[in-house]
């Protein structure tokens, strides 16, 4: 018994690794994800090695003898109204731009994941009210919720997140919920029941894994809006705040040069678009392997 | 249909409770004292007491958000903290500016993102698709506040064609209403294209094909009436995005609506303001999800007949 068990788990596993590699061929024969891969590699590098690239003293460090230059062999960027090198504020501000999108989508589906599959799996009264909040929420323009939390616990990175995080978790129960409860309506489902699995390993077993596509799916697609709108909130001082280097909050800094300096807007621009752009690509290609029926 | 319209409207009532109750609260976990923050900290504590007593902000809170709740259903939204005028006086002058803004760029995306759609999925694969999806991709990956930067750059300060700042006329909403239409128009244009080439597939089509029906009453007729349901829902929804977007986009062009007043009034921490002007856009956008449900019900026969029988 013991052993036909171990070989039905190793049979699992096979196939789950199958399933992988099939997902992963697929992912690679994708161009366009694979540049943005490829880009956003550059980017999660310069993240994480960005005080190996530059310090961070040259981030934040004033030098007025050198304010607003152009691009030069010395900053290959130019310098900001404080003489700030731009390429070591873009290469810093990558760790916060990039960790906000990410960060926030994370927490949100692990948050929204969990009430999500809650409401799914035992419905109830627990799920009504779940629901009934969650269309209230909605009823409030996102980008008017997350002002209004910044706006009562003040203006700080960690606020930011908390207000994206409230204004994406509704969005996620939802989603996570319907998948939830197309997979508990399967046959397979009732078969496990009959065959006497507990709860706990009906939801490790089937659901779960059954589910994870479709969730991983959304929140890729997810990451880069999540990004913009960390950088909006940002942009209009509502986020990250001085000295810190952010993209959206740099842009801000440059509305005041951008008759003489278009540099300052150009460079942390490119850099919220590329890499928005790149999430974007990712994003799409990973709906298409992941889940081929969605493919357009 | 009455009946239905008549149910959504009650609906709407403990909906909207719902959404006042949300925002008041968050707004009460504003750390500081009213009174205070009107009176500066020049102000004695015998003072600030006194005025938080005259505007009720000493009352347990439940009292506060039904006294609030009893003024907004007589038009009283309440008064600035900074101006000491009621809410409404400058809403007034505010409020056209974002209803003007908004309305033109949801009405355009809405109409561009729908037909570049369809363009789409009737020639999918072709030079016009290609082309599309990827302009999609692209300026969905480009921020509002980015692109708007980039338009004033362009056109208002190298090209002079446009005001750059601020301003009424027509003239200063062209570039900020192209800014909001390109930041919202993807979602509706993917969506369509995708709920077409999945309407194509069906059945009927097949069917309306092997009648003899011409191409163009085939997609008008049988493909996207069906395709556009979803697509509706997606407008709907993307009025919120209008809102925000138009909050970031006045921002950028320096125009005189509600977004910058509620930055202002967040810098200045205006409570009262910030508050009332969430409140009055959710209902907005409220009355604009039950305008979608409605038009659901009117133009999907299915929907309609659950709906009176």
């Amino acid at each position: 018994m013991k052993d036909t068990n171990k070989e039905r788990l190793a049979r699992k596993r096979r196939r789950r690794r199958e399933h992988a590699r099939e997902t992963f061929r697929l992912f690679r024969k994708n161009k366009a994800a694979m540049f943005g891969c490829a880009v956003l590699l550059i980017f999660i590098l310069a993240a994480i090695f960005a005080d190996v690239i530059v310090p961070y003293e040259e981030a934040i460090s004033q030098n007025s003898s050198v304010r607003l230059s152009g691009p030069s062999a010395e900053h290959i960027f130019g310098t900001d109204k404080y003489g700030r090198d731009v390429f070591a504020r873009i290469i810093h501000g990558s760790r916060r731009s990039l960790s906000l999108g990410v960060g926030t989508t994370l927490l949100s589906v692990c948050i929204g994941g969990l009430i999500g599959a809650c409401c799914g799996f035992y419905g109830g009264k627990f799920d009504t009210v779940v629901m009934r909040i969650c269309d209230i929420i909605m009823c409030i323009p996102a980008l008017l919720f997350a002002l209004a939390v910044v706006a009562a616990l003040g203006a700080s990175m960690l606020n930011l997140i908390l207000a994206i995080t409230i204004i994406s978790v509704p969005s996620y129960i939802r989603i996570i919920r319907s998948v939830i409860i197309s997979i508990v309506e399967q046959d397979y489902i009732y078969a496990a029941r009959l065959c006497g699995s507990s709860n706990r390993s009906i939801i490790f077993h089937h659901v779960l894994p059954n589910a994870m596509g479709p969730i991983i799916v959304q929140a890729s697609m997810n990451v880069a809006s999540m990004m913009l709108t960390a950088a909006g909130l940002s942009f209009i001082g509502m986020g990250v705040q001085q000295p810190a280097p952010e993209w959206g909050a740099m842009l801000n800094e440059a509305r005041d040069f951008m008759t003489n300096q278009p540099y300052l807007l150009l460079f942390p621009g490119a850099a919220i678009s590329l890499s928005a752009l790149c999430l974007n690509l990712v994003g799409d290609g990973l709906r298409d392997a992941l889940d081929p029926r969605l493919k357009a | 249909m009455f009946k239905y319209i008549l149910k959504r409207l009650l609906i709407m009532i403990p909906t909207l409770l719902g959404v006042i109750f949300i925002v008041f609260t968050i707004m009460n976990l504003t750390p500081g004292n009213p009174g205070r923050t009107i009176l500066g900290t020049m102000a004695t504590q015998e003072q600030v007491d006194q005025l938080n007593h005259e505007l009720g902000y000493d009352k347990p809170f439940f009292s506060r958000f039904f006294s609030y709740c009893g003024g907004l259903l007589q038009g009283d939204f309440g008064t600035s903290y900074r101006t000491r005028a009621p809410f409404t006086t400058e809403l007034m002058g505010r409020l056209p500016t974002t209803i003007k803004l908004g309305l033109a760029a949801f009405i355009l995306s809405s109409l561009i993102g729908v037909s570049l759609g369809i363009l789409s999925a009737v020639k999918q694969y072709s030079f016009a698709d290609v082309f599309c999806s990827t302009t999609a991709i692209l300026f969905a990956s480009i921020p509002g506040f980015f692109l708007g930067m980039v338009l004033i750059y362009v056109f208002g300060l190298k090209l002079g064609w446009f005001p750059t700042f601020g301003g009424t006329d027509f003239k200063s909403f062209v570039l900020p209403v192209i800014t909001l239409t390109i930041a919202t128009t993807v979602t509706v244009q993917r969506l369509t294209r995708t709920t077409m080439l999945e309407a194509v597939r069906q059945d009927y089509i097949r069917t309306a094909k092997a009648k003899g029906c011409s191409k163009a009453r085939m997609t008008w007729k049988h493909a996207l009436k069906n395709a556009i349901l979803p697509v509706i829902t997606v407008m709907g929804i993307n009025a919120g995005t209008v809102m925000g977007g138009a909050v970031i986009c006045e921002t950028v062009f320096a125009l005189p609506g509600m977004g910058t007043y509620i930055l202002t009034a967040i810098r200045s921490k205006d409570i009262p303001v910030v508050m009332s002007s969430t409140v009055l856009l959710s209902l907005i956008f409220c009355v604009i999800m039950i305008l979608v449900d409605v038009l659901y019900a009117a133009i999907d026969p299915r929907i309609r007949e659950r709906i009176t029988h």
